[in-house]
């Protein structure tokens, strides 16, 4: 057995192994929200536009939700109700949800299985690409951090505040990257994205939105 | 501000940068700008080697750029160069026999080692041997970067002749192409920052590490992981660097800390600030100084710590005498 095919098969027990466990922890007020809607009927099921498996649908850049840090998503969820993150469509949605429902959607949500990444973003290693070395590296002669420097090489996110990157589709990334930079999305800590979008050409943020949808492409099917 | 005090101004900020101007251009170095417009692209972002970028301020600083990998020979040199380059960024990983601690040396030296005003490499390598007062005999390059191992990385120093210190040297030298030999670059080492008149404030940097460090290095200092990896390095705590590392004193991570936190938004703290923020971090138990002194804190103090800059080794916070250790 090649060593490539032994740690993809080690990759693909342990994946079992987690959904197993997750499935058994899973929220179940969570689950019913996410499937069926809130106690509101505003509170629509999260399912029709994430998709039943959480992973977002890449067409509409409706977003993945599954493996997010469940604070990410309850701060997102305030946000989209208090309208401080502007979004027609959540906007009535969030507001519908009583604060326990969104903190228990949340937690189903972050137990959620993703699929495990093919991808290595470690900072080491040669990059190819202008897009790659912005990942992994960043430009400071810019003050751009690399974007791996936050929100981690993994598929989870990095604590309660830095989601995921990898498992997003290149319509959501652009579309959010293009918010922080317009001022449109302004709700992060301390304007920590919104610093580093500003300094963001089009170009790069074209590139930097192809190449993540590129490692989690196939992730899907 | 009368005339003669302008002109004196003018002249006291002009002379020094047109002499160092000059200076660079003699030696037909290549001075960009610390910070080129936010509106330059990617291309000419990262200049080649001789390719001067438009400086944002005609009077801005003047730093030394290191080369690019792509200019890396495709030969056993180039391999060296970047097995470095992977241990200076995942020293976790690369060079883990020798490291104690969660950190690695990217963690201080921003930017794989070539941001200027975070202790770049390309402006060390050309300063050792040097002498230093901290171990009293001159020092190489290879036995300052076993003091990193020690101190800063909370672990043991790698052999001169290993390989780590090999591939690790080479990286430096490699940064440092074109750079003088014993000259002190601008942008070498943290820049020095005033000490506030009235001293540093323990309250009001408690403060400000809630207010804009806690979310990334976690409210206890412990710093944030992913997939079992550090990606937040931790500041204090048995994971930090120890009382014996650079960045103990104050005035060290008051400077580390004002040009290059919170990460990408250097220059946001004031200087006060940065030193509030720098003492309260720098009043939390870490481990042990390596050179512990018969069992002593008192002892070690006198002996390493007194004099050593700003620092709270030995010293009574809220009724507690740091330098404890924590394992």
């Amino acid at each position: 057995m090649s060593l490539a095919t032994r740690v993809r098969l080690k990759t693909s027990v342990s994946a079992c192994v987690f959904m197993l466990a997750t499935a058994a922890n899973a929220d179940p007020q969570g689950q019913k929200i996410y499937t069926q809607g809130g106690e509101s009927p505003l509170a629509m099921a999260c399912t029709t536009c994430h998709g039943a498996n959480g992973l977002g649908t890449d067409s509409a850049g409706f977003p993945r939700l599954a493996g997010l840090p469940q604070g990410y998503l309850v701060k997102q969820l305030e946000d989209f109700g208090s309208g401080k993150r502007a979004n027609a469509v959540m906007q009535p949605i969030a507001s519908a949800l009583s604060e326990s429902e969104e903190q228990a959607v949340a937690s189903y949500l972050s137990t959620m299985a993703v699929p495990a990444p093919a991808v290595d973003l470690a900072a080491t290693g040669s990059v190819g690409g202008a897009a790659e070395k912005l990942v992994k590296q960043g430009d400071w002669s810019r003050n751009i951090p690399a974007c791996v420097a936050c929100h981690g090489v993994s598929d989870t996110g990095v604590g309660q505040s830095f989601p995921p990157l990898l498992g997003q589709s290149a319509t959501y990334i652009a579309a959010q990257l293009n918010a922080w930079r317009s001022g449109t999305r302004k709700n992060d800590p301390n304007d920590l994205m919104g610093h580093i979008a500003r300094s963001l050409t089009d170009a790069e943020i074209k590139d930097l939105s192809t190449y993540f949808a590129s490692l989690s492409g196939g992730a899907k099917q | 501000m009368n005339f003669p005090a302008k002109v004196l101004i003018a002249v006291v900020v002009a002379v020094p940068l047109l002499a160092a101007k000059t200076w660079y251009e003699e030696r037909g170095m290549t001075p960009v700008a610390k910070a080129p417009s936010a509106a330059a692209g990617v291309a000419d972002a990262h200049p080649d080697a001789g390719v001067a970028a438009a400086p944002a301020k005609p009077s801005g600083p003047l730093v030394f750029t290191p080369p690019q990998e792509s200019e890396l020979p495709d030969n056993a040199f180039g391999v060296l160069v970047r097995e470095g380059r992977d241990i200076f960024v995942n020293t976790q990983k690369n060079a883990a026999d020798y490291v104690g601690n969660g950190l690695n040396c990217t963690n201080c030296h921003l930017d794989q080692g070539r941001k200027a005003g975070s202790a770049p490499l390309w402006g060390a390598y050309g300063m050792y041997p040097a002498y230093r007062k901290k171990n009293n005999k001159v020092n190489t390059f290879a036995e300052r970067m076993q003091g990193c191992f020690e101190f800063s990385m909370n672990g043991k120093a790698p052999a001169s002749d290993s390989h780590v210190i090999k591939a690790l040297s080479t990286y430096a030298y490699w940064l440092a192409t074109t750079a003088p030999v014993g000259v002190d670059l601008p942008g070498r080492l943290y820049p020095v920052i005033p000490a506030p008149e009235k001293g540093y404030d323990l309250v009001k940097g408690k403060q400000i590490y809630a207010d804009q460090c806690s979310i990334c290095h976690g409210a206890e200092g412990q710093g944030q992981k992913s997939a079992d990896t550090y990606v937040f390095p931790p500041l204090w705590g048995k994971d930090s660097y120890n009382w014996g590392a650079g960045m103990h004193r104050i005035n060290t991570a008051a400077g580390f800390i004002k040009q290059n936190m919170p990460l990408g938004k250097g220059g946001s703290l004031t200087d006060a600030q940065a030193w509030d923020v720098a003492a309260y971090i720098n009043s939390q138990e870490r481990p042990q100084d390596p050179r512990l002194v018969d069992n002593s804190v008192e002892k070690t103090r006198k002996k390493y710590h007194e004099g050593d800059g700003v620092n709270l080794y030995g010293e009574s916070v809220n009724g507690v005498i740091l330098g404890q250790g924590i394992k």
